[in-house]
């Protein structure tokens, strides 16, 4: 058997490194900070992971600086990316307080933006209908399919525990190939994969609209989704953090067992949960089609479902950060596309997220560095 | 359209599915959960690929592809083991961040000539069985056969081993298989290794023997994510992933060969007819995994069993209070 | 302290362990402030102390669980230095914890073997299986070796525990709280089975907290107190239980309650003919009949794992009755939800503090109003009234005693006994009609134990009936009006007069008188 030395000390370095569990609250700018850290950690993980590739990473992250925020113009431009950001950020928000992974963002704004087409394309409204009926109905429609595309998950995962996060993102396959079947079968205008235009009273006004009236507006892209996006914000936070249902969504998210204990129904919280989360998506869809591209068509998201799962990660969960973070994450989807290998923006997010859950040790950990003081 | 045809085709499909489910099966049953799959095995494929580009030797190409998803699942382990963060969470970034090497990596590949494949192999007397010899013994690749291999190994290895035991302690009771000296975290980075290795494997097979190329994302078109949702249909039982695996096989097959002939039952094929009803066909797939996802949940409820105990709770020993 | 001390020391030939000069420093507690401890070949020696005494640290550090700060331990006379428990076990040192460390969907045999390095690759369980049906039988512990873990009641569950340290060839066996789980009658066969090992050459180290236990089979005693011994290795004939209370505890303890004299009103709780199924579907509850009034407390006696617990849970509107009817004030609550029993007064303190008690990295605010946020004032509408609320939070902390920096601090950062109070604190403040605790004292240290009982009985004068559902059966004994007692799901009978004798018969399913059983279990 093993041969059991009396105690040696082997360690020669007269320091020693020791996580503890931490016993206090963490004031709030520690917890920024730690966030900050781990995202300075993976940009400059990313840099080397550049180099190695042959990029030059301080060409690529300049160039992203400067093409997402370096004149009013591409800010404008960012903010547009930033838009359903802030709107799927805070879906993801809603879910993940309660511990439910709706990985299923992407398929809900696809769905989102289906259900506001229909209202032009079926249509819904009848033609010729003034700006506000046709912005309102599409934004209901698209929450309710939005919902809809949330709620089914919910569903399986209330009545028959189905595990969400996959029920979620094989719902992002079918609502992808259910868009493309309208929009090869059904809308295909002049053979193109796309619908028709939309008529100008579905379209939600951009900043450069009002050229006329203050001309540095001029060519400005941002658009009124973002009012939808802020006055969402608020409210999240305010249902969050100040209503009965905020408290229930905490309690259940913070232990489901103690939530049933008190009370709380847990199994039609989480289809609620569901389906707001997934109303919220469906809006940024509505926004995205109604603001930007003003058609039904296939490419109408670089991966904003998924990319939202990180905003809401990093901004903590919080309505408000979740601005912020859209804001950076929006510049950087912007100014990504021009980067070459074309992964590039991908591998950043993904290793901000390693790092982002990675730094959370150091939340719940203090380091400590102490003196050897033995033998 | 032949039903044989489809189900041996099925069971060629289904073999990157079995390996992918069998890595789940072995990271889930010590504890850890695996949402990175689809990363790994994104990576493994485009790490075959590429080396076999380079250097002519599919063989090599798989063992790259594995070693690659393998060292891509410990960034998971570090973060959920030993730093016992969210487990959901990790296996994302996971994805994420195998989907970004894959891609990164695999900029040029999709210009690449033709390569030399994983052989094929058609096996003697077993292929004269009428209907079986056919699905299951001809003209398949070899990663087929080693599919056929592992299923029962894995089985074996599980329930009647000691390594396999103390596995199973380690995912239902680490506390337990810690007072007896077994190493919990060293067990359950070895099998999330183990797991990268599969999924390197599942993608490797993809790009080297199933569906041989580079296709960026679209060369696993979220099978990985199939493999998560077989994973519990499997009740984490391997022969019961091997019927999964082969019947999603056979679904993916289907799906796109029945648009092909004109006449379908004896009665004029829709689908042939109406191509874009294609795009209903191509979300069976995904339909499926719901509806077995919930048949596996289902019957997980009803009989109180199911999941390992510890699946997806980090271990922290000697926390106070003991 | 030199390290080339690994020759045999001048200690006497018969010590088996010998820890001295122990340290370990938990984060933010010194849990062994310099240990000593000895044990002798053949002997019981207790090891008695208060929950968070640092008993289970000490023998945690013992068994290689914990690696100590400082000191030295030497196992037959040989200076070792343990990493893990398999070194521990290879030395002879075995553990059996308090909460089981099983696999509860293995069998016996698996358990045994897990760890080991035989069988080398191929589990032979067949051969196994006769092997360890085979010791059980020498050791006096029979059990099914193929049975799995979830089917065996808690007292099997033991004979597997100290069957896997036999098997592994130990000489010194730590028994954690090992009578915990038995009731009285079975503590002496269990004694018994102790007195055989010891007399084959078996040291057997016992951890407890229950005087009596002590004095009735330790051979030596060592108390410790806060982290530190306070008598090491002393002979326990002669001294009484008020000696060891007082080295336990640091000063005089009453043993008595005072309780006032309440006359019981009406029935709050009736319930008949309840039937339900425990986590695994198996028969829980087998027809259970009981009533509360007003102003009684009821106690329910019995060995762990005889339903106690889905009695509890099946009262609170947590886990569904398969039959039977639950009425309180005459209102029929069977099959409603959780919230319809707390709005008719049923408050509960769960046995599971952390896990089903509160939320932990919630703050003590949300965690106190976890029972009243529907109400006003805390309640405003749709809002929750955070004013209020604070407010709320900030009385409970002053009249609960509750020590904690902030109303706005997690609770998983507040120790055991802070943490009871909390819920103690939300339970009582919703004014109960009926009130279940379980284990209200478990874990805590005597004077947190007083507080919580004296808390009780207030209640019970403020008119609440209380269910007190306990396995200490001294504390029962003192607060409770009368006793039920539960075996195997049914309710074998209601003792009135204290009589101890009478509870242990029928904890083990057998009756004293038996005319009384018969009339009991008509089913």
């Amino acid at each position: 058997m093993t041969d059991l030395a009396p105690v040696k000390s082997n360690n020669r370095f007269p320091f020693q490194i020791r996580f503890e569990p931490r016993l206090g609250e963490l004031k709030w700018w520690q917890s920024l900070l730690i966030s900050l850290i781990a995202l300075i950690v993976s940009l400059l993980v990313g840099a080397l992971l550049l180099s190695v590739v042959g990029g030059n990473p301080w060409k690529a992250y300049s160039h992203i600086a400067k093409a997402s925020f370096g004149d009013i113009g591409v800010f404008s431009d960012t903010m547009v990316k930033a838009i359903p950001l802030i709107l799927i950020g805070l879906a993801c928000s809603v879910a993940f307080r309660m511990k439910l992974w709706n990985i299923g963002a992407e398929g809900q704004f696809f769905l989102g933006a289906f259900g506001a087409s229909i209202v032009v394309l079926i249509p819904i409204v009848p033609d010729g209908s003034p700006a506000w009926v046709y912005i309102s109905v599409m934004a209901l429609f698209a929450m309710v399919f939005g919902a809809l595309w949330g709620f089914l998950p919910g569903y399986l995962k209330a009545r028959f525990n189905v595990n969400e996060v996959i029920s979620t993102l094989m719902m992002n396959y079918i609502a992808v190939a259910w868009n493309n079947f309208f929009i090869y079968a059904v809308w295909s205008e002049g053979g193109f994969q796309m619908s028709k235009m939309f008529p100008r009273a579905a379209w939600l006004p951009r900043l450069t609209d009002f050229s006329k009236q203050i001309p540095e507006l001029r060519g400005l892209t941002t658009h009124a989704g973002l009012i939808f996006a802020l006055i969402m914000v608020v409210v999240v936070w305010f249902l969050l953090s100040r209503s009965r249902w905020g408290y229930e969504i905490r309690l259940i998210g913070d232990n489901p067992k103690a939530a049933n204990y008190a009370g709380i129904q847990i199994k039609k919280n989480v289809i609620l949960v569901m389906m707001l989360s997934g109303g919220l998506a469906g809006l940024a869809g509505m926004s995205e089609i109604s603001g930007v591209v003003h058609r039904l068509q296939g490419a109408i998201s670089p991966g904003y479902g998924f990319t939202g799962i990180i905003v809401a990660w990093l901004a903590k969960l919080n309505p408000y950060l979740v601005v912020i973070v859209s804001i950076l994450f929006g510049g950087l989807i912007l100014a990504g596309r021009e980067i070459q290998p074309s992964g590039i923006p991908k591998l950043i997010q993904g290793i901000i997220l390693v790092s982002l859950i990675a730094s959370d040790y150091l939340v719940r950990n203090r380091v400590r560095i102490i003196r050897r003081t033995e033998d | 359209m032949d039903a044989v045809i489809i189900l041996q085709a099925g069971v060629a499909t289904g073999t990157v599915l079995l390996f992918a489910t069998l890595g789940g099966i072995f990271s889930e049953r010590a504890g850890v959960m695996q949402l990175g799959i689809e990363g790994m095995m994104l990576l493994g494929a485009m790490a075959a690929f590429s080396v076999t580009v380079a250097t002519g030797n599919p063989w090599l190409g798989l063992l790259v592809a594995m070693l690659a998803a393998g060292l891509l699942s410990q960034i998971h382990a570090f973060i959920t083991i030993t730093l016992g963060a969210d487990q959901v969470v990790s296996g994302l970034s996971l994805t994420f961040v195998g989907t970004g090497i894959a891609l990164v990596f695999g900029e040029q590949l999709s210009k690449a000539g033709v390569i030399s494949l994983i052989p094929r192999y058609t096996v003697p007397f077993l292929s004269q069985i009428p209907f079986i010899g056919t699905i299951f013994f001809t003209d398949h690749s070899v990663l087929v056969y080693l599919g056929y291999l592992l299923v029962p190994l894995a089985s074996y290895y599980i329930y009647h081993t000691r390594p396999g035991m103390h596995l199973r302690a380690v995912g239902e009771q680490p506390s337990a298989a810690d007072s007896l000296g077994i190493n919990v975290y060293r067990t359950r980075y070895i099998y999330v290794f183990i797991c990268g290795l599969f999924s390197g494997l599942a993608g490797g097979t993809i790009s080297l023997a199933i569906s041989p190329g580079w296709f960026s994302e679209l060369t696993t078109s979220g099978q990985g994510w199939i493999a998560v949702g077989l994973i519990i249909f499997s009740q984490w039982d391997p022969t019961r992933a091997l019927v999964g695996a082969y019947a999603f096989g056979a679904l993916r097959r289907l799906v796109l060969d029945i648009q092909g002939p004109t006449i379908l039952f004896g009665m004029r094929n829709p689908f042939y007819y109406n191509p874009y009803w294609g795009f209903f066909l191509m979300m069976l797939p995904y339909a499926f995994t719901i509806i077995v996802l919930v048949i596996g949940s289902y019957s997980a409820m009803r009989r109180r069993l199911g999941a390992p105990a510890a699946l997806g709770i980090p271990y922290i020993r000697g926390e106070r209070g003991v | 302290m030199t390290n080339n001390s690994d020759q045999p020391t001048e200690m006497q030939a018969d010590t088996v362990v010998s820890m001295q000069g122990i340290v370990k420093q938990f984060p933010g507690v010194l849990a062994n402030d310099r240990v000593t401890f000895t044990l002798k070949r053949g002997e019981i020696h207790a090891l008695l102390g208060e929950n968070g005494a640092g008993k289970s640290t000490l023998m945690n550090i013992l068994t290689g669980l914990y690696k100590p700060d400082n000191g030295m331990i030497t196992v037959q006379g040989k200076r070792v230095v343990f990493s893990s428990p398999n070194q521990a076990i290879a030395h002879g040192i075995g553990m059996v914890h308090q909460h089981f460390m099983l696999v509860p969907t293995q069998t016996v045999t698996e358990n045994i073997l897990l760890g080991l390095n035989e069988p080398r690759f191929r589990l032979n369980l067949s051969k196994y299986n006769a092997i360890v049906k085979d010791l059980g039988e020498r050791m006096g512990l029979p059990i099914d070796p193929t049975a799995h873990i979830w089917q065996l009641s808690v007292g099997e569950q033991q004979r597997v525990e100290l069957l896997k340290i036999l098997y592994r060839g130990a000489e010194v066996l730590i028994l954690d709280e090992p009578t915990a789980v038995l009731a009285p009658q079975e503590i002496e066969a269990f004694f018994c089975t102790l007195r055989k090992m010891t007399s084959q050459g078996k040291s057997i180290i016992f951890i407890s907290h229950k005087l009596n236990e002590v004095l009735q089979i330790a051979d030596r005693v060592t108390v410790m107190r806060r982290g530190r011994v306070t008598a090491e290795g002393v002979n326990p004939t002669g001294l009484s239980i008020k000696d060891l209370a007082k080295l336990m505890v640091g000063r005089e303890i009453t043993f008595d309650v005072t309780k006032e004299d309440v006359t019981p009103g009406e029935v709050v709780l009736s319930i008949e003919d309840l039937v339900c199924e425990n986590d695994k579907g198996l028969p829980a509850l087998r027809g259970v009949n009981m009533n509360i009034r007003h102003g009684e407390i009821v106690g329910l006696a019995g060995v762990a794992g005889n339903g106690q617990r889905e009695l509890a849970e099946v009262i609170t509107g947590l886990r569904k009755s398969t039959r039977g009817k639950i009425t309180i004030h005459d209102r029929d609550v069977t099959h409603t939800d959780p919230r319809n029993h707390i709005r008719h007064g049923i408050s509960h303190i769960p046995e599971d503090r952390h896990h089903t008690g509160t939320a932990p990295n919630l703050s003590l605010t949300d965690n106190v109003i976890m029972k009243s946020y529907t109400h006003a004032p805390i309640s405003k509408g749709w809002t929750i009234n955070q004013v209020a609320a604070d407010r709320y939070a900030t009385d409970l902390r002053s009249a609960y005693n509750i020590l904690s920096p902030t109303i706005k601090t997690p609770v998983r950062l507040l120790s055991g006994g802070n943490l009871q109070r909390v819920i103690l604190a939300r339970e009582i403040s919703t004014q109960p009609a009926l009130m279940v605790a379980m284990q209200p004292t478990r874990g805590l240290d005597v004077g947190a134990i007083e507080g919580v009982q004296k808390l009780l009985l207030l209640q019970r004068e403020a008119g609440a009936g209380i269910l007190l559902v306990s396995e200490e059966l001294d504390e029962l004994l003192a607060l409770s009006d009368r006793i039920y007692v539960i075996f195997e799901g049914r309710i074998v009978g209601e003792v009135m007069d204290k009589d101890i004798d009478r509870i242990g018969f029928l904890m083990c399913g057998t009756s004293p008188d038996k005319n009384e059983a018969m009339g009991e279990k008509n089913d």
